[in-house]
């Protein structure tokens, strides 16, 4: 239990992007804030919020931004920084070229400052069905039996937070886009794996399949590299797509 | 019968928990939730949930689950609901199974369990080191397949302050206020619960994430509703160091073998690696010969606090002590452990595979919360509580991996029994007046704020008050002190009063949450302060230098604190209800006497008694 202290006289210079609200046009704003150990854009954020003056000397509002688990583990604080679109809470000042710039994802609207509304990807979630449709919560014995191995590979699916990095970085996904994303598509392989998920496989790859689905994909293969959980999202986009190739050939022959 | 229509208020285990069986029930359900409900807290949970299935074939079972979680609480819990909760517990793991929460497995399938503290049972369901996640997921999707079907409207973005009382003062709902357009509205329905988590972020930082505030439980306490057990806060004993956050090292290190020491000798300076074995103290070990590293939580966070600040025991220098892992194949650790070594990996740039840990006890959970009865109604008809916002499961100290279940299992009660009572007392519809003056009030404070002028910092405030907390109100509790704490928080809340928001903006203004959150935060503080004052003895995490030992003459009660403008009023007229276990020295360096026994075959393996 320790209060953090400040280092020296070292100081961190910051560049935040400012908006006010969704329709006003966006600016730069620099700051200096002291600097600290094991600072991460978060705890930059902290200070400039209890004294949010520029560099200029101008008084300003605290910038808005999201932030919960600061652990890398909710997803909250994702934004754009030098360029990279990561965690605030995990973007350590030690790694990072200074002024840092800190921006807002450009895929979803803006709602002021470094917040954004990534409402979007949920809805995504609910297209495909990314669920194993329970009978009830009341006591009906065990779940199924499987092997570490599958474990294994479900475990690492799993641990997607809904962040939208790879959203933001895929080229295919966007406002004028109805391409639901690389992150709902590997919930449609995670669900076909599980072996109760299965038993609606045919129902959730069919989700996939139509206009923004699937095939809007254009294999560029910049959603895996950046997604911070290391989720094997191109595994998953060909896994996703190989079964729509086949369900599709069985829908033909009327299967 | 008209459609019964809930409010629940909180989008984590437990208020999703609740939800489903609400939707479940027939009933309609508001969700509210500050944040999207898959970015609540509750994701950080990482060890794992507790439940006794016995994969082991220790002979463990939910009798044995329910005594070590009323003696690991110090006998401060009313027993029946703790039974229930632990008979109830393996059928939750289940549930979760079914769900499709990728629970580690063992070589035949099963759900592998791992060792918590406080037990010398293998009772941990756990995904990987991530469980909080994989469970708060897996209920993140039921809700939104009942949202696809219209059954659930969530509301998220909206931060509820005050409960909405009708002229009988029955709660039929909430005001709340969209964080984004600052809209404030009421939302009203038959009946009420709420999940809104712990408090941790009244102590500055500690384990918790950011938004647990508790100003939602401030709000029903300021109307009326009772808190109990307030003086009860959990200090886990090993986090490790960091500006923002002291990042949990869970359980789970020390339940996977993890072990904790400090250098011999209190100037020894050397790098861990250099330290050789006969001059490395675990401490621990040494004192506890059956539990070692896994007695609970309030134990080892004393034990090292004395070895550190008393005894002057340092790491490399630092106020800290090794949590050693690297004996074990770091295969393994991965594996089992990957989600926490990872934190540590990102955070203190170093592999604990590698290199011992070095950790210090956080603040980390609260035992106490909203009072509620054993259907989790608080004493406000209508009014439900679940999860870690209210005070009934762990008494005075809870077991690790134990909150994850009594999050689940109040969630099912409360989704279930404010169903019967939304079902029993649903009016046509509550006149739309009723909320009139509730909103008015809180319209006047948000005007109140927004007016207020004067040289002092909100933020300064906000931190001040946490460390004021985390040096008086943790560990080791001076009355002396606290009555001087007492003190510093009407000084703090007046500081407020000269607080002027940083932004007047109409729209995602921040600040304005933040200072209707500081004067709750402040309020529950002044409850807390008042029942760690009041409670002369030490029992789990409350600990007093000068009353060393539990007292259950005088305090084996309830402290259930009662709001009133001038400060808390505290009340101890409620006995624990120990009508299932007898009250008996808590011990964990030997197996005394009274313990129940596992039924077939013991913790070592070797036959026990079975009957
Ligand atoms: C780092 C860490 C690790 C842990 N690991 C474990 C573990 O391994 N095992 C275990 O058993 N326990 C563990 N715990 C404890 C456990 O995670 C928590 O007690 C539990 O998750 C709390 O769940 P909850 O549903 O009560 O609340 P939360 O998950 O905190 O959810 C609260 C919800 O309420 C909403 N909310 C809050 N205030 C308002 C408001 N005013 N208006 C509207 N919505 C509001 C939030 O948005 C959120 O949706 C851990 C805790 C920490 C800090
Ligand atoms: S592979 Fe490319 S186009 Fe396809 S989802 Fe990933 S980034 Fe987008
Ligand atoms: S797949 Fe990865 S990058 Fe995409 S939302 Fe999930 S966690 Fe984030
Ligand atoms: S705050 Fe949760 S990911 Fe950064």
């Amino acid at each position: 239990m320790e209060s953090s202290q400040s280092a020296g006289n070292r100081t961190v210079q910051v560049r935040v992007m400012r908006q006010e609200n969704p329709n006003s046009t966006p600016r730069w704003e620099l700051f200096e804030v002291p600097y600290r150990p094991n600072m991460n854009v978060h705890m930059c954020l902290l200070e400039i919020q209890e004294r949010p003056t520029t560099i200029e000397g101008s008084q300003t509002t605290p910038p808005c931004w999201e932030v919960n688990c600061l652990e890398e583990v909710c997803g909250s604080c994702t934004m754009v920084i030098n360029g990279r679109v990561r965690q605030a809470c995990s973007a350590l000042v030690d790694t990072l070229s200074q002024p840092i710039t800190i921006e807002p994802m450009s895929k979803f609207p803006v709602v002021r400052d470094l917040v954004v509304d990534r409402s979007r990807m949920f809805e995504e979630l609910k297209k495909v069905k990314a669920w194993v449709p329970l009978d009830g919560t009341h006591a009906l014995g065990n779940g199924p039996r499987y092997s570490q191995e599958e474990q294994s590979t479900a475990y690492v699916l799993s641990r997607c937070m809904t962040c939208g990095c790879c959203v933001e970085a895929c080229p295919q996904y966007g406002p004028g886009s109805a391409f639901i994303g690389p992150a709902a598509i590997n919930q449609v392989r995670r669900f076909n794996l599980h072996p109760t998920g299965a038993l609606n496989k045919g129902e959730r790859i069919e989700t996939v399949m139509g206009p923004g689905g699937i095939t809007d994909c254009g294999n560029a293969q910049v959603c895996a590299s950046v997604c911070p959980k290391e989720i094997p999202l191109l595994e998953s986009i060909a896994a996703v797509a190989r079964d729509a190739t086949v369900h599709s050939i069985r829908r033909w022959f009327g299967k | 019968m008209a459609q019964p229509r809930v409010i629940v208020v909180g989008g984590g285990l437990a208020g999703l928990m609740a939800t489903i069986k609400l939707a479940e029930a027939g009933a309609q359900v508001d969700l509210l939730s500050i944040v999207p409900v898959k970015r609540s807290h509750s994701v950080c949970a990482q060890g794992g949930i507790n439940g006794a299935v016995n994969t082991k074939g220790e002979g463990d079972s939910p009798e044995l689950h329910f005594y070590d979680t009323v003696k690991g609480g110090d006998f401060l819990a009313h027993q029946p609901p703790v039974r229930d909760m632990t008979r109830e517990a393996p059928n939750i793991i289940y549930m979760f199974d079914r769900m499709g929460v990728p629970f580690s497995r063992t070589p035949e399938g099963l759900i592998d369990f791992r060792r918590f503290g406080g037990t010398l049972h293998h009772r941990t369901a756990h995904a990987g080191a991530t469980t909080g996640q994989q469970l708060l997921y897996a209920l993140d999707e039921q809700v939104r397949r009942f949202e696809a079907d219209g059954k659930v409207t969530k509301f998220e973005g909206w931060e509820s302050f005050d409960p909405v009382l009708d002229a009988t003062g029955r709660c039929v709902g909430v005001v709340a206020m969209d964080i984004r357009s600052m809209e404030i509205r009421a939302f009203l329905g038959d009946a009420v619960v709420f999940a809104t988590g712990g408090l941790g972020a009244i102590f500055g930082f500690g384990t918790n994430s950011v938004v647990n505030t508790g100003s939602a439980i401030a709000g029903c306490y300021q109307a009326g509703a009772h808190y109990g057990n307030p003086e009860f806060i959990q200090i886990h004993p090993t986090a490790i160091s960091g500006g923002d956050k002291l990042r949990l090292m869970s359980e789970s290190v020390r339940g996977e073998g993890g072990r904790v020491w400090v250098p011999k000798n209190p100037k020894d300076n050397r790098s861990p690696a250099s330290i050789p074995e006969t001059e490395r103290w675990y401490f621990l070990e040494e004192k506890y010969p059956l539990y070692g590293n896994l007695v609970p939580r309030d134990i080892a966070s004393r034990e090292i606090h004395h070895v550190v600040y008393n005894l002057g025991h340092r790491v490399e220098g630092e106020e800290a002590v090794y949590l050693d892992l690297t004996h074990r194949d770091p295969d393994y650790l991965t594996k089992k452990l990957g989600g926490v070594l990872e934190i540590y990996e990102k955070f203190k740039g170093q592999d604990p595979r590698r290199v011992p840990m070095k950790v210090a006890p956080a603040v980390h959970y609260s035992m106490g919360g909203l009072w509620v009865d054993y259907k989790q109604m608080t004493n406000i008809p209508g009014l439900f509580a679940a999860g870690e916002c209210e005070f009934q499961y762990h008494g005075a100290n809870r077991l690790g991996a134990n909150a994850l279940v009594a999050c689940v299992y109040g969630g099912i009660v409360s989704g279930v029994t404010s169903f019967e009572w939304a079902a029993n007392h649903a009016k046509k519809a509550p006149a739309s007046t009723v909320a009139d003056s509730a909103l008015s009030r809180f319209r006047e404070r948000t005007k109140a704020i927004s007016a207020r002028g004067g040289a002092e910092n909100l933020y300064a405030i906000r931190r001040d008050l946490g460390a004021l907390m985390v040096r008086n109100v943790t560990i080791v509790r001076e009355n002396s002190e606290l009555v001087k704490t007492q003190q510093k928080l009407v000084d703090l809340a007046a500081r407020t009063r000269k607080a002027p928001l940083p932004d007047q903006g109409p729209w995602a203004n921040q600040g304005l949450v933040h200072a209707l959150e500081i004067e709750n935060m402040i309020d529950l503080a002044r409850a807390i302060t008042a029942g760690a004052l009041a409670r002369d003895e030490s029992r789990g995490a409350h600990y007093k230098p000068a009353f060393e030992k539990r007292d259950d003459a005088k305090w084996l009660c309830t402290t259930k604190a009662i709001f009133t403008p001038d400060g808390p009023k505290l009340d101890f007229t409620e006995k624990i209800d120990i009508s299932l276990l007898p009250l008996a020295e808590r011990r964990y360096d030997v197996v005394p006497a009274h313990a129940p026994k596992p039924s077939i075959g013991t913790a070592s393996g070797s036959a026990g008694a079975a009957h």
